[in-house]
């Protein structure tokens, strides 16, 4: 495999699973030319008139949507890791003697670690999407045929338009949906949310296969997936576990160390400025983050300030934030507990997303990056204010990107990051995988103080007088190598064989994960 | 005895190692390391263990160590404890480098509003117990350790006391009841603990005890600087010899009350209004400030009621007390707030700080603000004040 040197100095191959590859340029630079890809023409009179579109099974509609070797294959992670429906997917495909797929998830949670059976055996070839857990172990170890590739959220659908990916079937699975195929996540007994990682796929896939556990009659409103871009329908018994599709309800942190972190931040957001009339911000659901937000709401009443939306991974923290008039808007990526999904289903101001509106990076803008600050989270920090989110320090793949390269491009980015966990650090001199540059990343929010990257100068300047600890990043460093017993070990990795890539927002490829020598 | 085990291991453990020791004639030494962050530190751990056995005279064993991500100083303490279960004529002890950062000092009438407790067998909890900003930390090694796990203990705030930086919070130590507790002293003294917090404090003899002994190991090292003492009173006799057992030493630097053992001992329970323990509380700061030194409430148990804890402490420091002590660090912001002074004694403070200087500055024997006179003890009290103020600031 050969490779070279990208923009941030790191070493990719230029081939990958016989498509060319275009090495990182540098943030904003690679802008291709051309047409978007588009899906094949239909006709109406190859549909039923009726609208009827529900075949018998899985099976059948794979059969007719023309299942062969070597094909794309794309599921969704709104089910997270009650998903029972891509495990029962790949288990059809086993049965019918299908090899070689290219299995594209938007994510994969340790729920699919039923797959590797399948990676094992060929019936998937490799996985484009993210490897997590067990499946990351796979992968870092060399025994995946292919080779990875990770995209962000917005990097999928960027991938999908763009032609980089043309998918072959596509199966979503649809908490409620009618037999014309049109689908919603806001309901029903696997609930999710929304499917806005779908709807790409439905736009763009040449086939498109609904699979619900909660058939209605036409029209199921809303249609969050427009059933005239559905090809089949099947019903199934069930998509999943629903304690484990959505929590019901999250917890904040009860760490303290995690607590002062989020405390760190919302003063963060008050001491520069962040916090005014009208801003926005956008928050996961780790712990450090719904606990930021709790703290964050305590400021902003004390203030009597009001955001004009906020972002998510929608809580119910930041819904009680939206019923309390402390924002105007939710503009929600995915949901991930019960009121969430309440609040979306119920609030005309709970408003869902997709990948498209808030991520995609060959778009005519995107939300990301209208917003005031984002707080995100991070396996490793480098000196540089680099960010990894997708290898441990001991080289294994472990995560996806998530929405996390495209949340970069806020007007301020944090990461919020304990500088080490047990004896790893995560303060490091140069991280193990890069998936985000320093010039994106501005504050790194640690127990040990807060590091600001001094190409912001502004925040600098505005947090002069703040009580915050805020101190050189070099220095939370060496702090946290002293306590760990000195600097880190680096991983033994066979630097010959990438195991995986990990694309930038706009498909050029930023880093090389390599097999994990044991 | 042929095989000894040190440490804890299983899925919730953190920070800690689990290591297996075995007597051997030949072969060497025999390490079986699994360690959590092999990658990064196996051969540290490996180098660590190695130097360990030729420091100990080891030269044949089995060691087959878990770890789970137990920094150098907790890993030390561990193998150390697992060589002296196995072999427990071994006196001499191995100790980590000593923490420059960690050689400050205290004052006796230093700030103790929070105190928070550490279990001195947790090692997870001390690299960032200081981040929080206690005014002092203590070291556990009596209730909250295991009749078991005291050698463990001891061997661990030992090496953590010398390693762990505690960011400039006060370093404390509860030792266990009299008269186990004189043997802990000697894990203790020599590095650098500046309070011992006597539990169980019945009598001036108890304190006298401990000083005597605290004074033998400062003498044999040589240790110069003062160790100060903060009996704790437990039990209905301790409350009557309050005053005898405040007195009982120089370097007495504060007394404190423990009410969950006191309501036992008085054959009742304790209440959140706290009506049962009056008089002892009372009686206690009566005791303190009769022999100058700094009266401490007991802990608040319920970590997630942060408002009964903060109408708590404003209680306490109604009855005179000047601290508390914490159990979760989420308290100690609490505790603080509540003990700071109200708006309007700051502003008095000031105001006969300034009239002091000012009548100094003169050379008037007499301080006065408007037609009032001042005297020494107020504008003492106007001076804590403001140190209050200033402390709460950093």
């Amino acid at each position: 495999m050969k490779l070279v040197k990208n923009a941030v100095g790191r070493l990719v191959p230029t081939n990958v699973n016989g498509q060319k590859q275009i090495p990182f340029k540098g943030v904003g630079k690679y802008k291709p030319k051309g047409k978007k890809a588009a899906p094949p023409i239909r006709s109406c009179a190859d549909y039923p008139a009726d609208g009827n579109k529900v075949v018998k099974n899985l099976k059948e509609a794979l059969k007719k949507a023309g299942l062969k070797d070597g094909m794309t294959i794309s599921t969704h992670h709104h089910l997270r890791n009650g998903d029972a429906l891509t495990n029962y997917l790949f288990d059809t495909i086993k049965a019918m003697g299908v090899k070689n797929i290219r299995w594209f998830p938007s994510a994969s949670f340790p729920v699919h670690k039923h797959l590797i059976k399948y990676l094992e055996d060929g019936t998937i070839h490799h996985i484009e999407g993210s490897m997590n857990g067990p499946l990351g172990r796979f992968t870092s170890e060399g025994k995946m045929r292919g080779t990875g590739v990770l995209r962000s959220h917005g990097g999928r659908w960027q991938a999908i338009q763009d032609g980089e990916v043309h998918i072959d079937i596509a199966v979503i699975a649809a908490p409620t949906a009618d037999p014309f195929g049109n689908a919603t996540g806001d309901r029903g007994p696997s609930a999710c949310g929304l499917l806005g990682f779908a709807l790409a796929d439905s736009i763009y896939a040449d086939n498109v296969i609904v699979a619900t556990d909660n058939l209605v009659p036409f029209p199921c409103i809303p249609w969050q997936i427009q059933g005239n871009n559905v090809d089949y329908v099947v019903e199934v018994d069930s998509l999943g576990d629903p304690a484990k599709i959505v929590s019901g309800t999250t917890q904040v942190t009860k760490s303290p160390d995690r607590l002062l972190i989020a405390e760190y931040i919302a003063q963060f957001f008050e001491d520069a400025g962040i916090m005014k009339d009208g801003f926005s911000f956008q928050a996961g659901a780790g712990g450090i983050n719904l606990a930021f937000a709790v703290y964050l709401r305590e400021r902003m009443k004390k203030k009597g300030i009001k955001a004009r939306f906020i972002r998510g991974g929608s809580t119910k923290y930041l819904v009680e934030m939206l019923e309390e008039g402390l924002t105007d808007f939710i503009l929600d990526g995915q949901t991930f507990d019960l009121e969430g999904v309440r609040s979306m289903r119920e609030n005309p101001n709970h408003v869902n997303t997709s990948p498209f509106t808030s991520y995609n990076y060959h778009g005519k803008g995107n939300f990301a990056s209208m917003v005031d600050a984002a707080v995100l989270g991070a396996t490793e920090v480098d000196i540089n204010f680099n960010g990894n989110v997708v290898t441990h320090s001991d080289g294994y793949l472990l995560h996806g990107i998530g929405g996390w390269q495209n949340a970069l491009f806020a007007k301020t980015t944090i990461l919020a990051v304990p500088s080490f966990r047990d004896r790893i650090p995560v303060i490091v001199d140069e991280v193990t995988t890069l998936v985000g540059p320093g010039e994106l990343i501005d504050v790194i929010v640690t127990e040990r103080g807060i590091a600001i990257n001094p190409r912001r100068k502004d925040l600098i300047k505005a947090t002069k007088n703040s009580s915050l600890p805020i101190r050189p990043i070099e220095e939370i460093y060496e702090e946290v190598n002293k306590i760990c017993g000195g600097k880190p070990a680096k991983p033994k990795v066979n630097k010959n064989k990438v195991v995986a890539i990990i694309k930038w927002v706009d498909g050029t490829v930023i880093d090389s994960v390599y097999q994990v020598e044991q | 005895m042929n095989k000894v085990t040190a440490g804890k291991r299983d899925a919730k453990v953190r920070s800690d190692c689990y290591i297996e020791l075995e007597r051997k004639n030949s072969g060497g030494i025999k390490l079986d390391l699994k360690s959590k962050v092999s990658v990064m530190y196996g051969n540290d751990i490996k180098n660590t263990i190695h130097e360990m056995c030729r420091f100990f005279g080891l030269k044949h064993a089995g060691i087959y160590i878990e770890d789970s991500g137990a920094l150098p100083s907790t890993i030390m303490a561990r193998f150390e404890l697992a060589v002296k279960r196995l072999f427990p004529e071994i006196e001499k002890e191995y100790l980590p480098d000593f923490n420059p950062a960690n050689d400050y000092k205290t004052k006796k009438n230093r700030l103790r509003r929070s105190r928070l407790y550490l279990p001195g067998n947790e090692p997870k909890f001390f690299p960032n117990a200081g981040l929080h900003k206690p005014d002092g930390i203590i070291l556990d090694l009596e209730d909250s350790v295991s009749p078991l796990e005291k050698d463990a203990a001891r061997l661990l705030v030992r090496n953590s006391l010398r390693a762990i930086d505690f960011y400039g919070a006060e370093r404390m130590v509860r030792i266990n009841q009299l008269p186990r507790g004189l043997d802990d002293l000697q894990y203790v003294v020599p590095h650098n603990v500046h309070v011992i917090l006597i539990p169980k404090c019945e009598s001036a003899d108890d304190v006298k005890l401990v000083e005597n002994k605290v004074n033998e190991i400062k003498k044999q090292f040589n240790i110069k600087r003062n160790i100060y003492f903060m009996p704790i009173i437990e039990s209905a006799l301790g409350v009557i010899k309050a005053y005898e057992i405040a007195t009982a030493s120089k370097n007495n630097c504060a007394l404190a009350i423990g009410l969950e053992d006191y309501t036992a001992d008085i054959g009742t329970q304790r209440t959140n209004e706290g009506k049962e323990s009056f008089f002892a509380r009372s009686m206690l700061v009566n005791a303190a400030k009769a022999a100058g030194i700094q009266p401490i409430d007991t802990v608040f148990s319920d970590v997630t009621d942060m408002e009964g804890l903060r109408k708590s402490v404003i209680e306490a420091k109604a009855l005179g007390f000047e601290g508390k002590g914490c159990i979760h660090p989420r308290q100690i912001k609490v505790v603080h707030e509540a003990f700071a002074p109200a708006e309007e004694e700051i502003e008095k403070a000031k105001k006969i700080i300034d009239a002091f200087k000012e009548a100094k500055k003169k050379g008037l024997g007499v301080v006065s603000l408007g037609s009032k006179m001042i005297d020494p003890p107020v504008v003492k009290r106007a001076e804590r004040v403001m140190e209050l103020v200033k402390s709460m600031k950093n």
